[in-house]
């Protein structure tokens, strides 16, 4: 059996944790430079704030129903994440983490009551991390995944499942007949896998609930749509198939990470293998046309060595600016790497994850500088760049000196604090648990 | 707590070879290295080990005000807040009052809840008719600067 554990709205519960007056009211936590909606309290979800929607579109309801809106902290949710996934490995041999508020529990092996011991997970998570959380339990991490969809909606929405099914759903112990109510109840667009571009897809096909797509004929499925859609439909039939490589991505994060073959003792291991995950998930970034905010960087021990001493570092730095660039991801993963090394372990797994992904669109002169430096025929090229040097003239003689810069410089110039002048920053709550003198207060 | 690739050469146990190597002078034993110290790592002391139990559930926060001075808590002390310890009665707590994260002693006998300050100026908290009152977490330890 899987399990999935995954935070409800975990950029807004993060956020309440510290700021528990934000409970009960409608909260958005917004992108720090693009101001779109990326999370949404259920309460702003019932005014119905979209995702990804843009803050202007939505601004009004401040005034009329009490939003309340803040600009994202990827430093506090990153620090918070590392905290819910420590938990929760505590329950199941095997955790992977999947995204920055997913990770799947291995239970393989485990008898007795897995309900009792979701309910034990979801409870402890929220005593000691703060964090509500649902989990769905089902034989494949595709139904792991449906039975956390299913778990969520039946807390958030009475009515729209049986009322045993919130918060817990443990799909392993249900008949046939109740995973069949479940399955035709639930549109087909929930499934993970099935993405917004293949459910109207299905619909036309006659495909629109869970039930339909588990009925269909799988050879029939990959002729018509692909192999990966058959691999799901297996999957949700109870047999395992799919690779985590061939998984569905997260949606609002790139990771990539790995397991050594031998366990790494040396700063130089880690910052090889970091290095080379930090470049492809850069890859991969710039495949979908996207740049990064904040990147995380984790690497650990073997839980199973238990003879071995145990330490796992998880560490989020939020970027100056958001970028696409290798070189500047690279360097950042590396950094914190030599930061939170110690010495005297065997180290068994590292990872990377980009965050705070926006479209390349926004702050374009410095993407594409920056996308001119990575591409392989254009090192440093006088020829390629005068162009854009001209047009950054140009607009700096009209608009005031440093109307536009290049960002390294200013990175490097003005290092922390250029942050500050993005107006977006001045909603960012406090990065309660990662600096000294942003702590929070607590009235004596 | 031991590191075992790492101690056969002596490196990681902090052994000192222009100390006069205390440790390979006593190494006489059958095996030929080895000391029998060599099963710990000699660490310094480590305030987040030593003071953390749970550090996946503890926070740190500051304290502002003056109504716990006499359970030793001042105006600008830092405080361990542990969530993952259940608070009993007499425990110093952080609790949720008014939306507020706020610093009191937990009271809980004769199925009265109530939170105490510590200090005669400031009145209990007692939670209203029907109302739950929500403990964040339990302070474990007051840090406070000395210096002037």
């Amino acid at each position: 059996m899987f399990a999935l554990v995954d935070a409800n709205n975990m950029y807004v519960s993060c956020e309440r944790v510290f700021q528990p007056r934000l409970i009960g009211r409608p909260v958005v936590v917004l992108s720090s430079n693009d101001g779109a909606c990326i999370a949404r309290s259920n309460e702003a979800k019932e005014l119905g704030v979209k995702m990804a929607q843009p803050w202007f579109q939505v601004r009004h309801l401040e005034r009329s129903a009490g939003l309340v809106a803040v600009s994202a902290n990827f430093e506090l949710y990153g620090d918070m994440s590392s905290r819910m996934m420590s938990v929760a490995a505590r329950f199941a041999p095997y955790q992977e983490v999947y995204s920055i508020d997913e990770s799947f529990l291995d239970f393989t092996g485990v008898r007795g009551d897995l309900n009792g011991i979701g309910r034990e997970l979801r409870a402890t998570v929220l005593r000691e991390t703060g964090l509500p959380t649902s989990v769905g339990f089902g034989s494949t991490k595709t139904l792991a995944k449906l039975a956390n969809h299913v778990a969520k909606t039946a807390d958030r929405k009475p009515g729209s499942y049986p009322r045993e099914l919130a918060q817990v759903c443990d799909f392993g112990t249900m008949t046939e007949a109740e995973l069949n109510q479940v399955f035709a109840a639930t549109d087909v667009g929930n499934v993970w896998g099935v993405g917004r571009r293949i459910a109207p897809k299905l619909n036309d096909a006659g495909i629109r609930t869970v039930l339909d797509l588990v009925r269909c004929d799988t050879a029939a499925i990959r002729k018509r749509f692909s192999v990966v859609l058959e691999k799901t439909v297996l999957e949700l039939r109870g047999t395992s198939c799919l690779e985590m490589s061939d998984a569905p991505a997260a949606k609002q994060q790139i990771l990539v990470s790995r397991s050594f073959g031998k366990a790494v003792t040396e700063v130089a291991g880690i910052v090889e293998a970091v290095s080379e995950f930090a470049s492809r998930a850069a890859e991969r970034l710039r495949q979908q046309d996207s740049a990064a905010g904040a990147v995380s960087v984790f690497f650990t021990t073997s839980p199973f060595r238990q003879n071995d001493r145990q330490h796992s570092a998880n560490v989020t730095v939020p970027l100056v600016r958001p970028t696409v660039d290798s070189r500047l991801l690279v360097a950042t993963a590396v950094d914190a790497v030599h930061q939170f090394f110690r010495t005297g372990f065997n180290y068994a797994k590292a990872g990377v994850m980009l965050l705070d992904l926006r479209p390349v669109g926004h702050e374009q002169g410095e993407l594409e500088l920056f996308a001119a430096a990575d591409a392989p025929q254009a090192r440093p090229n006088v020829r390629d760049r005068a162009p854009l040097m001209a047009a950054m003239d140009e607009l700096n003689r009209r608009f005031g000196r440093d109307s536009v810069r290049i960002g390294s410089a200013a990175l490097v110039s003005n290092g922390d604090e250029v942050r500050s002048w993005s107006t977006k920053h001045e909603r960012r709550s406090p990065r309660y648990t990662t600096r000294w003198d942003e702590m929070p207060t607590v009235r004596a | 707590m031991y590191s075992r690739d790492a101690i056969p050469d002596g490196a990681a146990v902090g052994a000192d070879s222009s100390s006069g190597s205390p440790q390979r002078a006593g190494s006489t034993s059958a095996a030929g290295f080895g000391s029998p110290g060599a099963d710990a790592t000699v660490k310094r002391i480590d305030l987040n080990d030593a003071l953390i139990r749970h550090p996946q559930a503890t926070f740190v926060m500051r304290a502002s005000g003056a109504a716990m001075h006499d359970a030793g808590i001042d105006d600008g002390d830092v405080l361990l807040v542990d969530r993952a310890i259940s608070p009993s009665h007499g425990n110093v707590v952080v609790a949720v009052v008014e939306g507020e994260l706020t610093c009191r002693r937990l009271w809980q006998q004769g199925g009265l809840t109530k939170l105490q300050a510590a200090s005669p100026e400031h009145a209990d908290i007692v939670p209203g008719d029907g109302a739950q009152l929500e403990v964040w977490g339990s302070v474990t330890t007051v840090i406070k600067s000395l210096m002037v």
